[in-house]
């Protein structure tokens, strides 16, 4: 049964295709829907006009709200099963709340995000744990996200005492051994302490832990970004074989534009709590059509001497406004080099531009911008 | 408070060192620190050398020594429990280990200057950014509060911060994250001195903002006619803009080179390994070649060639002997300029 929810009325997301919703009245059908399979290919997640605004108050006794901070401001993307969706931007752009929203961390202030048609922001008791159990999350920081007074057998095993039914007791030592043994490393060390591990193993753990319920979705934050050279290469082909091997969807958030293109089937590049651009990695790597994609990619240096010639780039100027008073309009047009005086009035809707409307082209993908144009800015002309 | 008389208030593009050798050389330096655990050999035995307007790069993982050669040659090394048991750092012939603390504090800031990698732990949060940068010429040049101050503003000017005058009474944490390695960079330049070291200047900024911060370096640069030491692990950094490139692993160089000889023909199995192991942005790759194991640990340096345990390439002569660093020639025999390669199998790596 297709429903429209009520933002998709005010704000049409034309683009996003319409969500299934799977009516459940009962906690018992709710639990039903989330363990039901999904195909390959279809939609596992789907997110709808998220928003989440931190109030900014101001007095101690009687406290009133000033302002807010919209660190999401109304995104909407779907997320596929079996696939990696690249979400990138700059520090500050929301990228990791729309991580803690999706793991339920943080109460959405607005907006629905759909796994399997059931609306998680609505969801408690039983049919919320279900879910939980399904989505996991791999942090940042292998360093701070790792318990350094419990074992890593503890630490691995900890899921399994919120979720029994996944690991009966006498199981889960030979369950975390085999999981140690998944993520490549030795299924001895189940008595070590995190700081007997480098930063690539500790990463390996936090992978294992992400791994422990068997879920369907993993969340990774940046994941690799406190890692060595030598070492983020290990854990990427580690996660792409994860994903083969447990058939896992990911949605993996970073700054790194390079390593981005590398892991993820589609991408979407967020700036001060938008969509810029969403489309498949041919479509925004290879033919972006936001000036802000462009500008990041131009950005990004290439290890290659020879393409430093010949590469256009484009520097912007200034800094991320904050996001507790953005621009009107475009949010991006405070840094932009085609801005008019349309961007100021008119918040641009992210929809396959007019231009290429029709036109059979990878040109031809969403994208959050009047004077969108193609620009290939990637590799040297 | 001694005065500096030589010192130019409007800046003066310098001649070129070129012709009175290099700026500086660092000369078999060992380095190493005293623990608990027994002794960490950080460094072991680097050379290499910047004159003006060259900029070199030193790449390598972390513990690699990279950053504590940089220590070594600014003299903040915390000595004990470090100690440098041999080598040799001249800096326009003189070698700064054997001076006295007085005579380096004067090169130091004043001839040589460092930009650190995490602006706002280095920036002092109770004091304004207009204090901080005045500092350098109170306690070099012995100018009074007030015409510190005005220097800062016109630094902060030519580091094009907006607003320069207004925000000068700012604190750092009323900054952005370019901003403030703005503000460190002002520092550094403030005396314009003859070298600046660089260690991961932009490691903690967003991409946009790495490119205004890299850019303004390299301008900077261009006008003093400095010589520049960038110390990264950013294979993409240090194509952007060096001029050669030494590779560190387990604090020797183990691959010197210009910058494009390096990325089209690596002479050393660990910087093809690193080169190959990145994912590139303007191409999809396969699976990422991934260098197996770890980075050692320096109180157990493996014998002979550090890399031998993590090497496609390793025979028996890796793990008994040490390859020094020798220069690298074409199949023919002619000499490569400016490129060395510590493997003992480097004619199979740069021409197989």
């Amino acid at each position: 049964m297709a429903e429209l929810s009520k933002n998709d009325e005010q704000e049409a997301t034309p683009n996003v295709s319409d969500v299934e919703v799977v009516d459940a009245h009962s906690e018992t059908e709710a639990v039903a829907a989330i363990e039901a399979p999904v195909d390959r290919g279809e939609p596992i997640l789907q997110v709808r006009n998220l928003k989440k605004h931190f109030p900014l108050t101001q007095g101690i006794l009687f406290k009133r709200q000033i302002g807010a901070v919209k660190a999401v401001d109304g995104i909407s993307f779907d997320l596929h099963q079996g696939e990696t969706l690249g979400i990138v931007g700059e520090s500050g752009c929301g990228k990791s709340t729309v991580a803690k929203l999706l793991m339920n961390l943080e109460r959405a202030t607005a907006g629905e995000i759909f796994y399997k048609g059931q609306d998680i922001t609505k969801l408690s008791g039983r049919a919320l744990k279900a879910v939980r159990r399904n989505i996991q999350m791999v942090f940042q920081d292998p360093y701070t996200s790792l318990n350094p007074r419990m074992t890593v057998g503890d630490i691995i095993g900890e899921p399994f005492d919120i979720h029994p039914e996944v690991a009966p007791k006498g199981d889960r030592r030979r369950k975390v051994q085999e999981l140690l043994d998944v993520v490549g490393l030795n299924p001895e060390y189940i008595n070590r302490y995190p700081h007997q591990f480098s930063g690539g193993q500790r990463q390996r753990i936090g992978i294992a832990r992400g791994l422990a319920l068997n879920p369907e979705i993993i969340i990774c934050d940046e994941p690799v970004s406190a890692l060595d050279v030598s070492v983020q290469a290990q854990v990427i082909n580690l996660m792409e074989r994860l994903q083969d091997e447990f058939n896992l969807s990911y949605l993996f958030i970073a700054h790194d534009l390079s390593i981005v293109r590398h892991i993820s089937d589609r991408v979407g590049v967020m700036y001060l709590g938008k969509m810029a651009e969403i489309g498949s990695d041919e479509q925004i790597y290879d033919h972006p059509t936001h000036p802000y994609t462009q500008a990041l990619l131009s950005a990004v240096p290439v290890p290659d001497p020879e393409a430093r010639e010949h590469r256009e780039r484009i520097i912007l100027t200034g800094d991320v406004p904050s996001p507790a008073n953005p621009p009107s309009g475009c949010s991006f047009r405070t840094r932009c080099w085609k801005a008019q005086d349309k961007c100021s009035v008119e918040t641009p809707l992210l929809a396959v531009p007019e231009v290429f409307m029709g036109v059979d082209s990878p040109a031809a993908h969403e994208s959050a911008c009047h004077f969108a144009e193609e620009k290939n800015v990637v590799h040297a002309a | 408070m001694t005065i500096i008389e030589d010192s130019v208030p409007v800046p003066a593009p310098r001649k070129g060192g070129a012709d009175d050798g290099p700026l500086l050389e660092v000369r078999d330096l060992h380095v190493e620190f005293h623990t608990r655990e027994g002794v960490a050999k950080a460094v072991n035995g680097v050379n290499y050398s910047v004159s003006a307007g060259e900029t070199l790069a030193v790449l390598g993982e972390s513990g690699s020594g990279k950053s504590v050669t940089a220590q070594a040659i600014m003299g903040i090394l915390d000595m004990p429990p470090a100690r440098i048991p041999q080598g040799e750092i001249l800096f326009r012939g003189q070698d700064m280990l054997k001076m006295s603390g007085e005579e380096r504090r004067k090169i130091r800031g004043q001839k040589i200057a460092m930009i650190f990698q995490d602006a706002l732990s280095s920036l002092n949060p109770v004091l304004s950014v207009g204090y901080q940068l005045g500092e350098m010429f109170r306690v070099h040049q012995g100018l009074s509060k007030k015409e510190a101050k005005a220097k800062a503003i016109e630094l902060m000017d030519r580091v094009k911060i907006p607003a320069a005058a207004a925000r000068v009474n700012d604190y750092p944490h009323q900054f952005s994250g370019g901003m403030r390695q703005r503000i460190m960079i002002a520092m550094a330049l403030a005396l314009e001195p003859d070298l600046i070291i660089a260690d991961e200047p932009t490691t903690a900024l967003d991409v946009t903002v790495q490119a205004q911060v890299m850019d303004l370096l390299a301008d900077l640069q261009r006008e003093y006619n400095m010589g520049l030491i960038l110390i990264t692990h950013d294979l993409g950094v240090v194509a952007d803009v060096a001029d050669k490139i030494a590779v560190m692993y387990a604090g020797r160089i183990v691959e010197r080179a210009p910058v494009h000889e390096l990325y089209k023909r690596p002479a050393h199995p660990y910087t093809r390994g690193l080169l190959d192991s990145i994912p590139r942005l303007d191409q999809k790759g396969q699976e990422l070649y991934a260098i197996k194991g770890l980075p050692p640990n320096l109180l157990r340096i493996p014998t002979g060639c550090a890399f031998n345990p993590r090497c496609p390439k390793a025979q028996d002569i890796c793990r008994t002997d040490v390859p020094a660093l020798l220069p690298v020639s074409e199949q023919d025999g002619t000499e490569l300029v400016g490129r060395g390669s510590a493997c003992h199998f480097w004619k199979e790596t740069i021409h197989g």
